[in-house]
């Protein structure tokens, strides 16, 4: 029988096993705060042209990668931290930080055997499903490729095998870097120039490892990719390079979750994630991110300093952007389309909870260059406890973009009273045939609504959840069915305490 | 004596500064229908909110016994699991939560407190058919958000489901019928009919005589000025339609 009544569409193509994987998934509070003792090769504290050349030879990165990062470092220096956000914290002494650490006994091993156990041990904690053992098993096809990765270095990537039948290419940057230079100098960049901004360019300079994805012409990619992030050691920044590439006609939806262990101090996190879509192809990207938000006092944390874009750069070519933001204490994070090709699509779904101290600043930017090149925007921002919520949104329309279309829908809703919700849209449009759609709403959960439930049976807890998960459906339906289920979860556990 | 499924003593409330409930006295057996007749703002729906546990009141004396347990110590969720429902006069709109999972979270949260395993899913997919289908409230419905976009009788429909399927020991109707046409009316007079049960009383609130037509109860109550005036049989109700509330505006004075 159809269990329509938790989940408001079931995706077809959704693998049974992956369902109840999923479902398996402990989300409680906080649990994942803890260390695991693995031995790390660090950087020595502090950046430098020094730590840079450090973090290159690191990885075996040929000449004209130690040369880009040093001119990003060398950019770098001439600037400044952005100000306009609508979060505050103290400044970070970005001398007092580890830029590299790597688990050291694991030289990029072949199979799971190789990896070090405390590894596999902690990924056992998180429930990550690395199902290596399910196939070792004969259990099943899987139809989730995890590429791990633990502070900085890929540890594991699955399924390769199965992907590189089609073509697909599915690594960790650092090999990408080594392996397939041609593409990576070809579209690394491409798409957030170096000197994009602060964080950007501080990436540019130092990032360790990500993920490297290409869809060669006319491949659908057969399964979910997926990666795991997660911060480890003390003091280490992560700055992930994911660049993803589908060729023309092709297909990929890629996942991004992330936990990290508990701590009492600030640790900055600052990835640049660049998407390029051809002609006629689709990039589906989705994130749900629970980092620590900091104790329920508002210390410690993970500082989130993302850039996250995408380009349409060929006709008819989608990209769509879905994230779920409910950890870190401050998040700032804007991922865009630059619909650059005719008629290509931008999409942005977001649901943004912050409890406690948390401060999002969070949106979206769709530049439309091309003809008929049309965008949707669904954000969702719930605060509650002392948080601060602030969607921050640039819809342009450039001269050649006739018949522009653009739709945004914000929507806000405040549990309690000491919390904040901000909506700051920018609207530009140098062209008269296109066709903007705004559309915002501020509400709270009110008495009424809290009293029916609970005479219902519901705790105040259990009632808010209800309601919250209510008011996010529209952007949940567009999340593949590995992360609606955990999400739902996910909102009652991020909203604990923010009642009574 | 068996003991009363309701048992009202002496019970004043009040919001903010004005006294609302001024010494309610009701005593309800199990199995009965009792309804509460009174003009408009003479207290009967604050009655029924202050039974339910709405915090915008404060009682100032008296109790209140659900089947011989103290109600006015439990919090509203608590209420709900010992068996005291309340049909909203007007429901509320959860926007976003389809009704059929509303129906669910209702009731494993309501056998969670009791200390019950939760329903599996063909169970309680076979519980709402059955109970949906006397009250004319089909899939479509159940997948649409709870009583958003609900005409007057789909809301009151779904109360009444929602009663059905929560099994509750004791069932507040609030104007019920109001907002119903007479189709509908029928339709969810015969629901709630079809829920009297040896265990299991009623108390009816409404200012129309009508209703009490498709929903006969044992016992009549006038509500005059924040307290019950007059208790009598049917025949009351028809008295009271007849000849209107005038005659009894002095009797609690």
């Amino acid at each position: 029988m159809a269990d329509y009544d938790d989940i408001p569409t079931l995706k077809e193509n959704i693998d049974r096993a992956t369902v109840d994987s999923v479902l398996a998934l402990d989300v409680d509070k906080y649990k994942y705060g803890f260390e695991t003792a693995i031995e790390s090769d660090m950087a020595p504290k502090g950046l430098s042209e020094d730590t840079v050349r450090f973090i290159s030879a690191k990885k075996n990165e040929p000449q004209w990668m130690l040369d880009w990062r040093l001119e990003a470092y060398r950019r770098w220096l001439t600037m400044t931290e952005p100000t306009w956000a609508k979060v505050h914290y103290p400044k970070l002494d970005l001398q007092d930080m580890y830029f590299y650490a790597a688990p050291k006994s694991s030289p990029a091993p072949k199979s799971l055997d190789e990896v070090d156990p405390a590894l596999i041990a902690m990924y056992d904690k998180l429930g990550v499903p690395l199902r290596e053992r399910e196939i070792l098993a004969g259990v099943e096809r899987p139809n989730v490729a995890v590429d791990a990765v633990m502070d900085s270095v890929s540890v594991v990537t699955t399924f390769r095998e199965e992907l590189s039948k089609v073509g697909i290419i599915f690594c960790s940057i650092s090999e990408a870097i080594r392996e397939y230079p041609e593409l990576v100098q070809k579209y690394l960049a491409s798409v957030v120039p170096v000197s994009d901004n602060y964080y950007a360019t501080l990436n540019s300079a130092v990032f360790t490892d990500g993920s490297f994805v290409y869809i060669p012409k006319g491949v659908r990619c057969p399964m979910e990719l997926s990666t795991y992030f997660r911060i480890n050691e003390k003091k280490t920044g992560q700055f992930e390079r994911t660049l993803i590439i589908a060729e023309a006609d092709s297909y990929v939806s890629y996942l991004e979750g992330c936990t990290a262990p508990m701590r009492d101090e600030n640790q900055l996190h600052a990835a640049v994630v660049e998407l390029v879509a051809l002609e006629n192809a689709e990039i589906k990207y989705s994130t749900v991110q629970n980092w620590y938000p900091g104790d329920k006092d508002g210390k410690g944390g993970i500082y989130n300093f993302v850039t996250k874009r995408g380009d349409c750069r060929g006709d008819n070519s989608k990209i769509s952007w879905t994230q779920v933001e409910t950890g870190s204490a401050i998040t700032w994070k804007y991922p865009s389309c630059i619909l650059r090709g005719d008629g290509s699509r931008g999409e942005f779904y977001s649901i943004a909870i912050s409890n406690g101290y948390q401060q999002v600043d969070s949106g979206t930017k769709m530049i439309h260059l091309g003809k008929n090149t049309s965008s949707r925007i669904i954000a969702k921002g719930i605060a509650a406890g002392f948080s601060d919520n602030t969607y921050r949104g640039q819809v342009s329309a450039h001269a050649k973009a006739k018949g522009a279309r653009n739709f945004t829908q914000c929507d806000s809703l405040l549990i309690g009273d000491k919390c904040g919700a901000h909506t700051v849209p920018y609207i530009e449009s140098r062209n008269g045939t296109a066709v903007f759609e705004h559309e915002a709403t501020t509400s709270k959960i009110s008495d009424d609504q809290m009293f029916y439930c609970q005479q219902r049976g519901l705790s105040e807890e259990e009632a808010v959840a209800l309601i919250v998960n209510g008011f996010v459906r529209d952007v949940l339906q567009h999340l593949p069915m590995e992360f609606m289920v955990e999400t739902q979860k996910l909102i009652s556990i991020s909203l604990e305490g923010s009642v009574g | 004596m068996t003991t009363p499924i309701l048992e009202i003593r002496n019970l004043h409330a009040r919001i903010e500064d004005r006294e609302i409930l001024k010494g309610v006295n009701l005593i309800i057996p199990p199995g009965e229908v009792h309804a509460v007749m009174g003009r408009n703002g003479s207290g009967k729906s604050t009655l029924s909110y202050v039974l339910a546990g709405k915090e915008d009141y404060e009682i100032t004396e008296g109790e209140v016994l659900l089947d011989g347990e103290n109600l006015l110590d439990m919090d509203p969720s608590e209420r709900a699991a010992a068996g005291l429902f309340l049909a909203f006069q007007y429901p509320i709109e959860i926007p976003g939560v389809a009704t059929m999972t509303f129906l669910k979270a209702a009731m494993n949260a309501q056998r969670k407190a009791r200390g019950e395993g939760e329903l599996s899913t063909p169970d309680f997919m076979r519980a709402v058919k059955t109970a949906g289908t006397d009250l004319h409230i089909d899939t479509e419905m159940l997948k649409r958000p709870l009583n958003v976009g609900f005409s007057g009788g789909e809301k009151k429909r779904a109360e009444v489901l929602q009663m059905a399927l929560l099994q509750p020991k004791m069932c507040i109707l609030d104007e019920t019928d109001s907002g119903l046409d007479i189709d509908a009316l029928q339709v969810v007079s015969k629901g709630v009919n079809a829920l009297r049960a040896a265990n299991r009383s009623m108390l009816v609130i409404t200012h129309y005589q009508r209703l009490l037509n498709h929903i006969v109860p044992d016992v009549v109550h006038v509500f005059s000025d924040g307290r019950i005036v007059e208790s009598g049989d049917k025949d009351l109700a028809l008295q009271l339609e007849a000849k209107g509330y005038a005659d009894f505006d002095g009797a609690a004075a």
